[in-house]
C-alpha cells in the first residue's frame, strides 16, 4: 500500500492502516460506538472485513481463520466483550496458529453506551495480554505489536481503546509493512484446540507459562515510555490519562506502560523506588492502582470519585492535588431525539397512548424513553426485551401481564433477540406476549452498517437474507403480521391492541427504512438490480 | 515552557457540519506544518443533539480534549448553543457566532460551517493557500465553489467584527 508516510488519523483508521499494513486477512466484528469505523476503514483500504450478527460470532469467525494461521482481527465495542466472554477465555487456553488481535474500544463516561466497564479487568480474567495505546501512533504501532506477539506466543492479544483514542485525531507516522504470513493451511491438534477437561488442564498451565514469558519480555522490551522529571512527583499513566497528565504535571517524572496486562512490575516498582511521591492516573477503575499495591508497592491512586466519566487535564489536576469537592456540572446541551419523521415515532405514541408497559432494547428507538413518548420501561442490553418483556408477563396479575410488550430492532434482533423469540415459543406465558420488531432495514444508532436481515454484506454487496417474519414463522409463532406503522397509524394501534387482547403469541415487524438510510438504500437496490445477481 | 497551543472549540447541533468544520481545521494546521490534535465525541450525539468537537494544535499537543475556560476560540454554528459552551472560553477568548454571517448571502446554507471557519480564519496564522487546500480535501468537488464563496463571505465577516471590537477596547488604550 502506497500513500504518505504522514496523516491525521482517527485512532480507529490508525488501527485499519495497521491491519492492512500487517497483512490481516479477516476483520470481523459488529458494530458499536465507538469501534465501528475500524472495519469500515479496513474494508475502504481494499481489506477484507465482515459484520457478524453478534461478537460471540465474530470472535469465533477471526479465531477459525486464526487456527488455520491466518492474520485476523475482530473489533466490538465494550459491551461487545460480555457476548464473546465466553470463546474469549477459552481461546487463551487453545492458543492460535497465525494472529488474532482482538479490539475492545470502551467507553468511559457512556457517550453511547449503557455501562462505563473497564474491560482492562478481562483482559486479567481471561489471560490474554493487553495494548493500550494513548493515541493514533500508539493505535498504529501496538496494533502492529499485537500482531507481533500474538504469532510469537501463539496467543489471541486485545487491543484495549477507549472513546478519546478511537475518535480523536493525532498524527501518525506509518511504518514499514510487516513480513507476509505463512499461507494458511491447517493442521490437527486435538489436545491443544478440543477443549475436554483433559486437554484444558494442560492447556491452562500452558497459557500461564506463555503469560510469564510475555510478562518478562515486557519488562525487559515492552513499549514502556519514560519521561525524566523532578524525582519529587511520580505519575504512572496510561492510555489518553497518560497525555493529559502530562499537561496538567509538566514537570514530574513518568512512566507510561504500553502493555498493561501482564504489568511491567519491575519497571514500576523501580520507578516507584526513585520518586518520592508516586501516583498512578487512570481512567475507569483503579486496575493498575489495584494490581501495583498488590505487588507490595506503594502508590496512590485516584479519589472514588474520579472512577465516574472520562478524565481530562482539569481533572488530572484535581486527583493530583487531592481536591474531592464537587466538581462544576458539565454544560447541558440539547439532548438527542428520534429524528422527525422517523418511523419508531409512530410506534412509541402508539404504546404511550396504549398504556404499555415495554421491555426496550438498544439502537436509536431507545430515545423512546424520553418525552414526548416516555414509552420505554427497561433497556438493559442487546437482546434483553425479549427475556425481560417475558419475565414480567410470567408474574404480573392478568390485566397488567396484558400491557407488556418486548420492543427490539432489527440489528438488535439478528444480534440477541432470536434466542429470546425461541424461550417465547418454548415458555409461553398464559397470556401470550408481543413482540414488536423495528425494522428499518439498517443499523442507524451507529451509523447505518448493514447486517444479517438487510440481505447485504459490510461493503453493501448482496448476499443472503434472514427474512424476520419467515422466522418467526418458522419457529411456530402462531401470529405474525408485517406493517408499515407510519402508513395508518390508526389501523397499527388497532393491531397492537388486538394482538394485547388476544392472549396469544405476536410477532409485529414493522417495517420502514430509517429516513437517514432510504436513499442510501434505494442506490444499493439499484446498484444490485444493474449488477445482475451475485451472492447466495 | 510555553507549549503555544491553539485551542479551538467547534460546536452545534447534529447534523449542521460540526465535524466537517473541525475536520478542515485540523487538516489546516497538520498542512501547515503543526503538531495536532482533533477530539470529539460521536454516538448519541448525532441525533440532532449537541456536539461539540475540540481541535488543538501548536509546537507540540498533548491532551485532544481542550480544558474547561481554556478555549482561545468558540465557533459555534447555532444560536442557541452559545450560552451552554461559554465555560469553554478562556477569559478573553473570541466567540465566532453563526449570528456573524448573514445567512441569506450563503447560495447554500448548509456552508455556515466552512463561512465561520472564514471568519476564525481572521484569527489565525494560517495560509489563505492551506486553508483552501484542507478544504479541497474535505469536501466534494461539487460543493467546492459554494464553500469557497462561502469562506470569503465569512472572512469578510470576521474582520469587520475584528475590527469593530479593536475599536470598541481602542478608547481604554
Amino acid at each position: 500500500m502506497s500513500g504518505p508516510d504522514r496523516m491525521l488519523l482517527s485512532g480507529n483508521e490508525a488501527v485499519a492502516r495497521a491491519a492492512r499494513n500487517a497483512g490481516v486477512a479477516l476483520g470481523t466484528g459488529y458494530p458499536g460506538t465507538p469501534s465501528t469505523e475500524i472495519l469500515e476503514e479496513f474494508s475502504n483500504l481494499g481489506g477484507r472485513a465482515q459484520w457478524a450478527p453478534n461478537e460471540k460470532v465474530a470472535f469465533e469467525v477471526a479465531l477459525g481463520a486464526a487456527y488455520a494461521g491466518a492474520r485476523a482481527v475482530v473489533t466490538m465495542k465494550h459491551v461487545g466483550l460480555n457476548v464473546a466472554a465466553d470463546p474469549f477465555f477459552t481461546a487463551a487456553y487453545t492458543g492460535v496458529v497465525g494472529a488474532l488481535v482482538v479490539v475492545s474500544a470502551d467507553d468511559p463516561g457512556m457517550a453511547s453506551s449503557q455501562n462505563e466497564q473497564d474491560n482492562r479487568r478481562y483482559a486479567e480474567a481471561a489471560g490474554v495480554p493487553m495494548l493500550e495505546p494513548a493515541d493514533s501512533q500508539e493505535a498504529y504501532d501496538f496494533f502492529t505489536l499485537a500482531v507481533r506477539i500474538s504469532e510469537r506466543w501463539g496467543i489471541p492479544v486485545m487491543l484495549r481503546m477507549t472513546t478519546r483514542v478511537c475518535h480523536s485525531k493525532t498524527i501518525v507516522r506509518m511504518r514499514p509493512p510487516a513480513p507476509p504470513a505463512t499461507a494458511p493451511h491447517f493442521e490437527h491438534d486435538f489436545k491443544g484446540r478440543v477443549m475436554i477437561p483433559a486437554h484444558a488442564r494442560p492447556a491452562h498451565r500452558r497459557l500461564r507459562a506463555k503469560l510469564a514469558e510475555v510478562a518478562a519480555w515486557n519488562e525487559a522490551e515492552g513499549p514502556t515510555v519514560t519521561v525524566d522529571g523532578d524525582p519529587s512527583l511520580g505519575i504512572i499513566a496510561t492510555g489518553v490519562a497518560y497525555v493529559h497528565a502530562r499537561e496538567a504535571a509538566p514537570g514530574a517524572r513518568f512512566l507510561k506502560p504500553g502493555m498493561t496486562y501482564p504489568l511491567p512490575i519491575g519497571r514500576i516498582r523501580a520507578f516507584a523506588a526513585g520518586v518520592r511521591r508516586c501516583a498512578v492516573i487512570e481512567e475507569g477503575d483503579p486496575y493498575m492502582a489495584d494490581a501495583i499495591r498488590a505487588a507490595g508497592i506503594a502508590v496512590e491512586s485516584k479519589a472514588e470519585m474520579y472512577r465516574f466519566g472520562e478524565l481530562n487535564v482539569s481533572r488530572v489536576r484535581r486527583i493530583l492535588s487531592g481536591d474531592v469537592s464537587p466538581e462544576p456540572a458539565p454544560p447541558r446541551g440539547k439532548p438527542p431525539q428520534l429524528c422527525l419523521g422517523c418511523p419508531h415515532r409512530t410506534v412509541f405514541e402508539t404504546l404511550r397512548d396504549l398504556g404499555c408497559y415495554v421491555a426496550g432494547d438498544i439502537g436509536c428507538y431507545t430515545l423512546g424513553v424520553l418525552p414526548p413518548f416516555e414509552a420505554m420501561d427497561s433497556c438493559v442490553c442487546m437482546g434483553a426485551a425479549l427475556g425481560v418483556g417475558l419475565g414480567l408477563r410470567h408474574v404480573l396479575p392478568e390485566a397488567e401481564a396484558r400491557r407488556v410488550v418486548s420492543v427490539i430492532g432489527d440489528s438488535t434482533f439478528v444480534h440477541s433477540g432470536i434466542t429470546g423469540l425461541v424461550e417465547m415459543i418454548y415458555n409461553p406465558p398464559p397470556t401470550g406476549h408481543v413482540l414488536l420488531i423495528l425494522d428499518n432495514g439498517t443499523t442507524a444508532m451507529t451509523g447505518l452498517q448493514e447486517h444479517p436481515g438487510t440481505g447485504r454484506t459490510l461493503d453493501h454487496r448482496p448476499t443472503g437474507r434472514v427474512v424476520f417474519e419467515d422466522l418467526a414463522r418458522t419457529l411456530g409463532v402462531p401470529n405474525v403480521h408485517v406493517v408499515n406503522p407510519t402508513e395508518d397509524p390508526e389501523a397499527f394501534k388497532r393491531l397492537v391492541q388486538d394482538s394485547l387482547a388476544s392472549g396469544q403469541l405476536t410477532v409485529i415487524v414493522a417495517r420502514r427504512p430509517c429516513l437517514l438510510a432510504a436513499n442510501r438504500i434505494r442506490q444499493y437496490e439499484q446498484a444490485t438490480k444493474e449488477g445482475g445477481t451475485h451472492g447466495a | 515552557m510555553a507549549r503555544e497551543v491553539t485551542n479551538v472549540v467547534v460546536a452545534g447541533l447534529g447534523g449542521q457540519g460540526v465535524l466537517k468544520a473541525s475536520d478542515i481545521l485540523a487538516d489546516a494546521a497538520f498542512l501547515a506544518g503543526l503538531d495536532v490534535k482533533k477530539s470529539e465525541i460521536h454516538g448519541m450525539s448525532q441525533r440532532g443533539g449537541s456536539v461539540t468537537s475540540d481541535v488543538r494544535f501548536g509546537r507540540e499537543v498533548l491532551s485532544p480534549m481542550v480544558s474547561a475556560g481554556e478555549a482561545d476560540y468558540l465557533v459555534v454554528l447555532a444560536d442557541d448553543q452559545v450560552d451552554s459552551n461559554l465555560p469553554a472560553l478562556r477569559e478573553g477568548g473570541v466567540v465566532v457566532p453563526a449570528a456573524w454571517i448573514d445567512e441569506k448571502s450563503l447560495s447554500n446554507r448548509r456552508s455556515i460551517n466552512v463561512a465561520l471557519l472564514g471568519a476564525l480564519s481572521v484569527y489565525l496564522a494560517l495560509d489563505e493557500a492551506i486553508w483552501r487546500q484542507a478544504i479541497r480535501a474535505n469536501l466534494p468537488e461539487k460543493l467546492l465553489e459554494v464553500n469557497e464563496q462561502a469562506f470569503e463571505i465569512g472572512k469578510a465577516a470576521g474582520r469587520a467584527h475584528r475590527a469593530a471590537s479593536a475599536d470598541a477596547r481602542s478608547p481604554q488604550g
